[in-house]
């Protein structure tokens, strides 16, 4: 009874960081630079959290994530601007292909453990890059014109959706089977739980997340190029999981919206930006390696239902 | 015989992929770890080489030996600073830790001086002779006659020093070489100094072949040679060779054919392929999982 308070809690405070943003947007008060900055931290906070599910939940190190940003980008922008048809329904048949796509990488390569897994997806991910280089219909590498669509009311809602889903994902009986993959595989395949099934259901879900993720992201630019969804994406999204705490949600997120922040600051040193990257990874690993919230919640610090931050944690 | 033309550019390519998986099989036998700056050592290689050729009047072996001794001091830093404090710590660390590593040399490069490529200077004479039919350049013979020479060297090392003796003693089980006296941080040390030289004669190799370098140069040839290594078998000197060598004549072939723009995919496809189905690779024995 009391769980189910305080999520609604959440959702409404979340709400209303969405109404004040949308309410400063149609206002005028935002120009196009700060309407972006937002969609933009939406966007990587569906990332962020689509790529927690797979490495900080089920434990399964997978480096090639922009390969499902890629799939969902290139599948809703040929939906839209070669098919015309509505821009929701281009975004789940983007996700829907990216999670066809993640099945199809995640069956054969989940059988295989830590660092080789770390590599066959980054490979895949290649691939699938290589692929849509290869493909005239979507223009190769020239890249394909896109439709301006996104706009802030959708990039929250899926956002919401998105860390929604994966939080009652992971608190659920199917979470907790993953979690206990993350923990000890043979001990956990040995309790009775089909561990393949529940790494290719991670990896299918977060995959899926992140095809939607790529619907947002194609539709924010007028041009994608598959040069965006190169290694360096697959890089910035793994930042946020691992500098946010494999395993913390909210942690992911907030390091997903400081990061978004930061790099916007840096966008005209991008050398600078990724040295500061590189040094910071280095350093959090050396030194806290569980990352900055370990595998606790934000809403674990503020027990009894209190709640003024963890709003922007449901964002 | 545009086969034996294929076959001996395919060669030269592979001897290049082989000097790079060398070090990633060295180092991954002895501390289980994927060093992803691996490829970019390779590149800080070619660039000492560019500047000993191209500023400094150096020769061609003077300037592989410069690039190949730059290197291996590289590869010691980066292990003593970065990667000695994670022996026990998980796996994902050390391997984000050896991303991070790799990107810091990618964009400090780039800080210094730069994107934009740069061309290597001719130090080879551009001659070619004729066998059966096929052009052989210079530059092929030489490429591969330094490849060897390494490798022979390498082998040497490993079997026939008291260092080499060491370093087997300690990738066979580290508790127990300790225990017997060995000085296992040195050990690791040698392994990366002997592992990184061997990158940085591959990035001087590449610039001369290839003639174009810069800093981002390092990526792919660094996981494809990594692919090289999986495909002979990870920890296994020879197979990181034969890895190197039948990745690089597949890439050729697949150029060769008319599917230039795939010719990357086709390193990937390989290594899924060999993960899925025979995961020790060609040369490797399976190992039973261990509760």
């Amino acid at each position: 009874m009391k769980k189910s308070k305080v999520f609604w809690i959440y959702v409404a405070i979340a709400l209303v960081v969405y109404a004040v943003v949308q309410f400063m947007i149609s206002s005028g008060n935002f120009d196009m630079y700060y309407s972006n900055l937002f969609i933009t931290i939406a966007i990587n906070v569906i990332l962020a959290v689509s790529l927690h599910l797979v490495i900080g939940i089920t434990g399964q190190f997978s480096i090639g994530h922009a390969g499902f940003l890629a799939v969902g980008a290139y599948v809703s922008a040929i939906f839209t601007t070669n098919l015309g048809w509505p821009f929701p329904i281009a975004l789940l048949m983007g996700a829907i292909a990216a999670a066809i796509a993640g099945l199809i990488v995640g069956i054969p390569t989940l059988r295989l453990k830590g660092d080789y897994l770390a590599i066959a997806t980054l490979g895949f991910a290649e691939i699938i890059r290589i692929i849509f280089l290869n493909i005239d219909y979507v223009g190769g590498a020239a890249g394909m014109q896109v439709d301006y669509l996104t706009t802030w009311t959708y990039a929250f809602f899926v956002a919401l959706i998105t860390v929604v889903v994966i939080s009652n994902f992971t608190n659920s009986r199917h979470g907790r089977a993953c979690i206990a993959v993350r923990e000890d595989e043979v001990a956990a395949d040995s309790m009775g739980i089909n561990t393949t099934y529940y790494k290719v259901l991670a990896f299918a879900i977060g995959s899926f997340f992140a095809g939607l993720a790529g619907g947002l992201f194609s539709h924010n630019f007028f041009i994608i190029q598959p040069s965006q969804f190169g290694f360096l994406k697959s890089f910035d999204i793994l930042i946020y999981v691992v500098l946010g705490g494999l395993g913390s949600l909210s942690g992911s997120i907030i390091a997903a919206i400081l990061l978004t922040v930061i790099s916007l600051y840096l966008q005209d040193f991008p050398e600078t930006r990724m040295i500061i990257y590189s040094l910071v990874l280095i350093i959090v690993m050396l030194y806290r390696p569980a990352g900055l919230m370990g595998t606790k919640e934000v809403t674990d610090l503020f027990k009894f239902g209190k709640k003024s931050k963890g709003g922007n944690v449901n964002e | 015989m545009e086969w034996l033309q294929q076959l001996i550019n395919g060669i030269s390519l592979g001897s290049i992929y082989a000097l790079i998986a060398l070090g990633y099989t060295m180092v991954y036998g002895i501390i289980k770890l994927i060093n992803f700056a691996h490829g970019d050592v390779f590149m800080i290689g070619a660039f000492i080489g560019f500047f000993a050729i191209a500023r400094w009047g150096l020769g061609f072996f003077p300037a592989l030996i410069l690039a190949m001794v730059v290197c291996a001091i590289l590869g010691v830093l980066i292990e003593r600073i970065a990667y000695k404090r994670l022996r026990n710590a998980t796996r994902i660390a050390a391997l984000i830790t050896a991303i991070g590593v790799s990107l810091l040399i990618e964009y400090t490069t780039i800080f210094f001086r730069g994107a934009q490529p740069e061309a290597y200077p001719d130090v080879i004479p551009n001659k070619s002779f004729h066998f059966l039919g096929a052009q052989i350049s210079m530059q092929s013979i030489m490429i591969l006659s330094v490849s060897i020479v390494l490798m022979i060297i390498l082998q040497f090392i490993v079997h026939k020093t008291k260092i080499g003796k060491a370093m087997r003693a300690v990738s066979y089980d580290e508790e127990a070489a300790r225990l017997m006296g060995i000085n296992v941080d040195n050990t690791i040390s040698i392994t990366f100094a002997i592992g990184s030289a061997l990158a940085g004669a591959a990035g001087v190799i590449f610039g001369i072949y290839y003639t174009k370098i810069d800093p981002l140069m390092g990526i792919i040839p660094g996981v494809k040679a990594f692919v090289a290594a999986v495909l002979g078998g990870i920890g296994i000197i020879p197979g990181a060779v034969a890895g190197g060598m039948v990745l690089g004549v597949v890439e050729t072939v697949v150029s060769a054919l008319g599917f230039s723009l795939w010719r990357d995919a086709a390193a990937f496809v390989i290594l899924i392929l060999i993960l899925i189905f025979r995961p020790s690779g060609i040369f490797g024995k399976n190992t039973r999982e261990k509760v």
